[in-house]
């Protein structure tokens, strides 16, 4: 094994570390006694040390279309929390492969060692895929940009301990991951990462209209060794026609309520072209709208549980 | 894309291949090479990106993609934490970020103006950085080991996978030097010299651990910040002095508990009633009779062989120094300790009525100073400096008249920084540059397949100086415009490093 292969770790000033090895970056904070953050930070440095060359052993099995049964030979525990993640889809008889849920299942897999007394609050945000562990009482917030294009501060999630939401995942077609959609961004609220994260890849993909505007290749073209095979990918959206974007939005929305109905996830934010939909499992979760730069996106306090497990 | 409100500091935008930073590439079939970055070990087609959007396939060689990096000094928010007060810019106006050179990419042939020619305000003064990645044929990596472990003669080969990569130079108080890598391994010997040097030297530098042979001496592991490790035994402590220092040190705090205190050192043994402190504290002489060669009085040299025993010698049994007692002088009853230069070893005897040392509890008084001794010592690391020179061709992407820039280097005008960390330069002719690798990011050094090292490099000058001097002025671009348009990576600033955009004068 090639020793620089090794992962690696730098402090951040403010105390949060970074870890990378290949494809994989975290921003890891943890808040509560100093000397209980401290020891979870060194468990989960070690727990990091065999993540990607354990995914890597399985790669071939999960980047393979996921069978309706579930039945992968995978044994990794992070493997394992992709495929639980991804099930519920592939049994639904899409089309979806655990890498679905890769950063969210990472992120969830290393948290568990922030569930130690002492530390309050933790979050492990693995390029936009986010696992929290929250004490009793406390509470989360994160800000939702829509279009790194365009940046501004869209929308403002707070996530409260007593909802059992623990995940929160961020997919579209201008990311690093590949979309059979056109959403800018959708952006899911759920019991965890992984489920938030496979969520809204799915639900990315169908935010989707027929459009002259949107360009789509095969996703092998674009890039070597997707999974996506042969699938067409969104590589540009033009201007599209209103009715288009409201089109596509109601379909995500509406597989987004089905979602929520069947308990997969909380909350879905999604965006195109500068509009919003929003599906939430609790109509009294909604707040008043925070006054940002573009105060007609939505602000939501997330205090019960409403997806359960 | 979300973002917690506390923004991530680390955020990766989609790159542009624009970096000249190769690896010699694995063939496969077709037009795929394979990246041997990480375990995923992408197969890469021409004018892809791998799985990391960090290395790519460019015109069939394997190069690094990152986007450049940018500083941000820690402590300061680039956007309002108050989303309210936010007005939609991701660049603060007097924001402190510093545009570094990692992953700039170069702009060879180097007559074309470097790759980030960026304008900002320090302090209402404008300043102007002229930003690059140098590749250097002339450089190399100064290691300094603490250890008084023996590694090796001077002048030592040094190699890595077989191949020689440096050797053992100076040693100096306290810790042992290897210089590594320069371009007589580089490109002056075998093929297969040059690149395991290359690749050695691009390891070290970017925080790595690396393993070494010394011809004829240890085998070492070296990581810049770590303790070396040395015939596979971590060192932790520096040694506190040699052993007369030590004697020096302690002697006032040994003096009425013990009647002789023998300090074992590969370098120089002291001998407590011998050595000039005692003399001081009118200690009666012991009659212990020691091996080695006599310096002064109570400093011997050369009591054992260099080894990884007692004090860097090769010595387990520390009695096996002395060569006896002068039956005139000693007594039995005499409380002896023998300690290292380091606190790890020790042992107390008390000389029997046949005059031999037999070992005894460590009295309380006595214990208490060797742990001491043990306090004392600090940790032993090895530091790793990056040794460089930038006084040819590349000094022609800052301006079209080099000594200029030379000359504005050494009369202070012109700050250099590699990777955002503060680089020495060393007087004299040319831009020879030193620069510790640890504050400057991991990551920061690449490669090239001919072979030579990629590294990063900044000046840093007034506008106006950098106009007089012939600068590429018309190449001059706001920080604003590069963070807005440029892909990049923002991470943040080595608190311990100086702010390089600090107004020079």
């Amino acid at each position: 094994m090639n020793s620089a292969w090794q992962p690696v770790r730098a402090r951040l000033s403010d105390g949060r570390w970074h870890f990378q090895q290949g494809p994989i970056d975290l921003v890891i904070g943890a808040e509560g006694e100093p000397a209980a953050c401290e020891a979870a930070h060194e468990a989960c440095w070690a727990r990091f040390q065999p993540v990607l060359t354990t995914l890597v052993s399985e790669l071939a099995w999960l980047r393979a279309p996921l069978p309706s049964d579930g039945s992968l030979p995978v044994t990794g525990p992070v493997a394992q929390r992709m495929v639980d993640a991804c099930l519920p889809y592939a049994r639904q008889g899409l089309f979806i492969t655990a890498m679905a849920a890769v950063a969210g299942s990472v992120a969830d897999h290393l948290i568990a060692c922030y569930h130690q007394p002492g530390v309050r609050r933790a979050y492990i945000n693995n390029g936009g895929d986010i696992a929290l562990h929250l004490e009793p009482g406390e509470s989360w917030r994160a800000g939702v940009v829509g279009n790194v294009e365009a940046p501004a501060l869209d929308a403002d999630l707070e996530i409260r301990a007593e909802s059992g939401l623990r995940g929160i995942a961020t997919s579209g077609w201008r990311g690093r991951s590949l979309s059979l959609g056109i959403a800018d961004s959708v952006t899911v609220v759920a019991r965890d990462a992984a489920a938030a994260d496979a969520a809204a890849t799915i639900i990315a993909n169908h935010v989707d209209v027929m459009d002259g505007a949107i360009v789509r290749r095969p996703a092998s073209e674009v890039r070597d060794g997707s999974d996506l095979g042969d699938l067409p990918v969104t590589v540009a959206v033009g201007v599209l026609a209103p009715e288009s974007v409201a089109l596509a939005l109601s379909a995500g929305g509406a597989y987004a309520r089905r979602l929520v109905s069947r308990k997969l996830i909380s909350h879905a934010l999604i965006s195109l072209c500068g509009r919003w939909a929003q599906v939430s499992g609790d109509r009294t979760a909604r707040v008043p709208v925070q006054q940002t730069a573009r105060s007609h996106a939505p602000s939501l306090a997330l205090d019960r549980p409403e997806a359960a497990h | 894309m979300s973002a917690s409100p506390d923004t991530p500091s680390v955020t990766s935008d989609t790159a542009e291949p624009s970096v000249v930073k190769a690896r010699a590439p694995e063939k496969m079939a077709s037009n795929k090479i394979q990246c041997d970055a990480c375990p995923v070990l992408c197969q890469i087609s021409e004018g892809r990106l791998g799985a990391c959007d960090r290395w790519g396939n460019v015109e069939g060689q394997l190069r690094r993609m990152d986007p450049v990096v940018i500083m941000k000094r820690p402590g300061v928010d680039l956007v309002p934490a108050d989303p309210a007060a936010w007005d939609g810019r991701l660049l603060h106006q007097d924001a402190p970020v510093f545009v570094s050179g990692v992953a700039s990419g170069t702009t060879y042939p180097d007559y074309k103006p470097a790759p980030f020619i960026v304008a900002s305000r320090a302090e209402g003064v404008d300043m102007v950085t002229v930003v690059t990645e140098g590749i250097f044929s002339y450089c190399s990596f100064k290691v300094k080991i603490d250890t008084d472990r023996y590694l090796g003669p001077e002048q030592a080969t040094v190699r890595h996978q077989g191949e020689a990569v440096g050797h053992v130079t100076t040693i100096e108080y306290g810790s042992q030097f290897l210089s590594l890598g320069g371009v007589h391994h580089l490109t002056g010997g075998s093929k297969r010299e040059g690149r395991i040097t290359c690749e050695l030297m691009e390891r070290l530098g970017n925080h790595h651990a690396v393993d070494l042979e010394i011809e004829g001496g240890a085998r070492l592991t070296v990581q810049a910040g770590r303790p070396p490790i040395v015939n596979g035994v971590e060192e932790r402590r520096m040694r506190v002095g040699c052993g007369s220092a030590t004697i020096g040190i302690f002697a006032k705090q040994w003096f009425g508990h013990a009647d002789e205190v023998v300090v074992v050192d590969d370098h120089i043994t002291g001998v407590l009633s011998e050595h000039q402190a005692g003399k001081c504290l009118d200690m009666p002489p012991s009659g212990i009779r020691l091996r080695g060669r006599k310096s002064t009085p109570g400093r011997y040299f050369q009591v054992a062989n260099p080894g990884t025993g007692w004090g860097g010698t090769d010595i387990q049994d520390p009695l096996s120094i002395i060569e006896g007692w002068d039956p005139k002088v000693a007594r039995p009853g005499l409380r002896l300790l023998m300690v290292s230069t380091t606190g790890e070893h020790a042992q107390w005897y008390v000389l029997d009525d046949a005059l031999v040392p037999q070992p005894a509890p460590m009295p309380a008084p006595i214990e208490t100073v060797v742990e001491r001794i043990g306090e004392n010592c600090e940790p032993a690391l090895a530091t790793v400096l990056f040794l460089g020179g930038a006084g040819g061709s590349l000094r022609a992407g800052v301006t079209e008249n080099p000594i200029l820039l030379t000359r504005s280097v050494k009369d202070l005008l012109t700050r250099v920084t590699c990777g955002g960390a503060p680089a020495y330069v060393w007087p004299g002719g040319g831009i020879t540059v030193m620069v510790d690798v640890l504050r400057m990011p991991a990551g920061s050094f690449g490669s090239v397949p001919t072979p030579a090292i990629v590294a990063p490099i900044e000046f840093t000058l007034r506008r106006d100086d950098y106009e007089r001097l012939g600068g590429h002025a018309d190449r001059i671009r706001r920080i604003e415009d590069v963070w807005a348009n440029d892909p990049h990576r923002l991470i943040e600033w080595g608190s311990d490093n100086p702010w390089p955009l600090e107004p020079l004068r």
